[in-house]
């Protein structure tokens, strides 16, 4: 069998793939703060708690009334959104006009008050979702066994995520939120709710972190802490794509699944570090990020 | 004669001496801090839930103690050694902790048995997993109570090993007790003409499994062993299952599986698992009571980290009420000269580098048809009689045991 560096190519094949389909979560949280920072320049730490609420929402949901994967792929990211909403319009509101700091210290306060009264009532070793039928079994691609589910994740992601880019940067809605967020006095002259598309934009945002967390509950342990760790990942990820750039954001996600897969199989003990690692250098020979505008 | 009268009382003058000095109780009070991981990965096998088996103990006990009052203080050490010593320091130096319980990542406890071996002070460890605790990392300050890596790699690694699974694949989790995992296990197969073929360190803690389960696939190993814990144990599971790890012939072992673990996963994906445990709820009239008893109070069913805080707290009170000191070599002596026999263990004793040796269980998971409710999980397959299941002094590098 061909080797690189002592792995069979078979096995990097394997990986890469691997490292798409991890790419893909981060792809789509990364999207999420980045559409929040970008727009409406919040920097928003309670994202991870409110992917985990996804999930959590997900498993409730299932176990309470009995509603189904699909349905939840809609509900979900829904009721999630509204919780966003009320957070935007009863706290973040008040702060707007104030230094970013504070809306990430707000934020990161509601996440821990989010995550600890989960904790207190659901634990932390996890609550079980059963895969959904259609998703059980895989394909034997010849170089790993690929599960359906795996290939629906990075479909799916993939789709929302371009989803999401065409709509801000092509639409005419998308023009209303750019321009909104840029000078919100003359859009209002036009007659344009500001307030409203603020309170939207930011909804919508955490609609794509809790999508992610309805995607995750059939293959991770769903529990309260399930975002805490994932969250300072995605923003070392919009750091690196540059704060604010939706396509960076997209593509330094796939781009980082795909670092931390490959050093899994080199170095694995570096697994959670080689993001950082790559944060610190592109922050030393290009602030702005990878794909950030010069400031 | 009257020299030697004058020598016998003098003798027996400074014995009441020594004795008075010893026998008392610090500041009227014995007041014990519960030290876990609160709200982390390892919350629910210990955690608040341990605080309130201690209390059970400290109640059943009667609240006091040869008249001094038992306080408790509890804390959460969010598994940081750093957050943890800040915490131990400032309650021996500043708040008169006499004991401190709990104690559940391994490297939590190994920077904590520092700070009470420096204070003189005493830590019964009952959460960690690391066997050495009791080894290279011994002081006379401790007692590790429950269980260690050494039984849990003799318990499922030689089951696995001797029904076939010779060709080893590790994955471990990449801090202290995990890699006393490891070398527990590596020596059992290696002992047992088995072979590790690879062992694969991974970031504490982990949420995706797959590159791993990959790398385990194509390893080519008959058995596929975990040396994780808590929600790394569980996603490490779940995630084999999706990749039809065993359906491809591997065989999956999980060498750290707590009640709760396995209560998260349910018995249809954890049926037929083999592990290894120090108790387990559903043995006997014993356990049962006491479990009923921890059950109205907590709404879950105790893992053996719950009964062993309560039967080691139980442990300490009756040493400090026999010997009337809180003094911890005092304490420390009197309850290694007292076998254990209660709820938790049957002739449990504790040896002089602090492991509290009793018998263990090689318990499988129940198939869906077994299993009558939510909290019945676990068949016992054997019992590994307590000498056999921990490391042998004659192997210990203990400077307790070894500088005699």
């Amino acid at each position: 069998m061909d080797m690189i560096l002592g792995v069979p190519i078979a096995v990097l094949a394997g990986q890469l793939l691997l490292g798409v389909i991890n790419g893909a979560f981060y792809a789509l949280l990364s999207l999420g703060l980045a559409v929040i920072f970008g727009l409406l320049k919040i920097i928003n730490f309670a994202h991870g708690a409110l992917y985990m609420l996804g999930a959590l929402t997900t498993v409730v949901m299932f176990d309470a009334f009995g509603v189904n994967y699909w349905v939840s792929l809609f509900l979900a990211p829904i009721l999630v959104g509204f919780v966003g909403v009320l957070i935007e319009y009863f706290l973040l509101r008040r702060i707007a006009h104030e230094d970013h700091i504070y809306s990430l210290l707000l934020t990161f306060g509601v996440a821990l008050v989010i995550q600890g009264v989960l904790t207190n009532i659901y634990g932390v070793s996890g609550l079980r979702y059963s895969m959904p039928d259609v998703f059980r079994g895989g394909v034997n691609l010849g170089f790993m066994f690929l599960p359906y589910y795996r290939a629906w994740v990075i479909v799916i992601a993939l789709l929302v995520c371009f989803g999401t880019w065409f709509m801000i940067e092509k639409t005419k809605l998308g023009s209303y939120l750019r321009a909104g967020t840029e000078d919100s006095q003359l859009m209002q002259g036009f007659g344009i709710n500001v307030p409203l598309l603020v309170s939207l934009t930011y909804g919508f945002g955490v609609m794509l972190a809790a999508f992610a967390g309805v995607l995750a509950a059939p293959i991770y342990s769903v529990s309260p802490v399930m975002g805490g760790n994932l969250l300072i990942v995605v923003f070392a990820v919009v750091v690196i794509g540059g704060m604010g750039s939706i396509a960076g954001a997209v593509i330094t996600g796939l781009l980082m699944g795909v670092i931390e897969g490959f050093t899994k199989v080199f170095y694995p003990e570096g697994a959670s570090a080689v993001i950082f690692l790559v944060m610190v250098i592109v922050l030393l020979i290009r602030p702005s990020g990878l794909f950030g505008k010069e400031a | 004669m009257t020299i030697m009268k004058k020598l016998l009382t003098s003798a027996i003058a400074s014995t009441m001496l020594v004795g008075g000095v010893q026998a008392e109780i610090s500041d009227k009070a014995v007041k014990i801090g519960y030290l876990a991981d609160m709200s982390g990965t390892y919350r629910d096998l210990a955690g608040p839930n341990g605080e309130v088996a201690l209390k059970m103990a400290i109640e059943d006990f009667g609240g006091e103690v040869n008249g001094a009052k038992i306080e408790v203080v509890s804390a959460d050490d969010r598994n940081s050694p750093d957050v943890a010593s800040s915490t131990v320091r400032r309650w021996v130096e500043n708040e008169n902790v006499d004991l401190v319980a709990g104690l559940v990542a391994s490297s939590v406890s190994i920077a904590v048995t520092d700070i009470l071996e420096q204070n003189d002070r005493l830590g019964i460890v009952s959460g960690s997993a690391a066997s050495s605790i009791t080894n290279e990392h011994c002081t006379p300050n401790h007692i590790h109570y429950v269980y260690d890596t050494y039984p849990l790699a003799n318990g499922t690694a030689s089951a696995v090993v001797k029904e076939g699974g010779k060709e080893w694949f590790i994955l471990t989790a990449d801090y202290a007790f995990g890699h006393a995992l490891e070398a527990d296990v590596t020596k059992v197969v290696e002992e047992n003409g088995g072979k590790v073929l690879q062992a694969v360190r991974h970031p504490f803690p982990t949420s995706d499994f797959s590159s791993y389960i990959l790398q385990a696939q194509s390893s080519g190993a008959d058995v596929v062993a975990l040396a994780n814990a808590g929600a790394d144990t569980t996603n490490a599971i779940t995630t084999a299952g999706e990749f039809g790890l065993t359906q491809s012939g591997q065989t999956l072992a999980a060498l750290l599986l707590f009640l709760t673990d396995v209560h998260a996963l349910g018995v249809e994906s954890a049926q037929g698992i083999q592990l290894t445990t120090g108790w387990y709820w559903d043995m006997n009239d014993d356990t049962r009571e006491w479990a009923d008893r921890f059950y109205e109070r907590t709404n879950v069913r105790p893992t053996m980290v719950h009964a062993g805080i309560y039967s080691s707290t139980m442990q300490y009170l009756n040493a400090v009420k026999a010997t009337g000191s809180d003094d911890a070599q005092t304490v420390r002596k009197q309850m290694m000269e007292t076998p254990i026999n209660d709820m938790f263990a049957t002739n449990g004793k504790i040896r002089e580098d602090g492991r509290m040796v009793h018998d263990m269980y090689l318990a499988e998971v129940k198939t869906p048809e077994e299993s009558e409710n939510e909290w019945d999980l676990y068949k016992i397959v054997r019992t590994i009689p307590g000498d056999e299941a921990y490391r042998p002094l004659s192997e210990s590098k203990c400077p307790l045991v070894t500088s005699k």
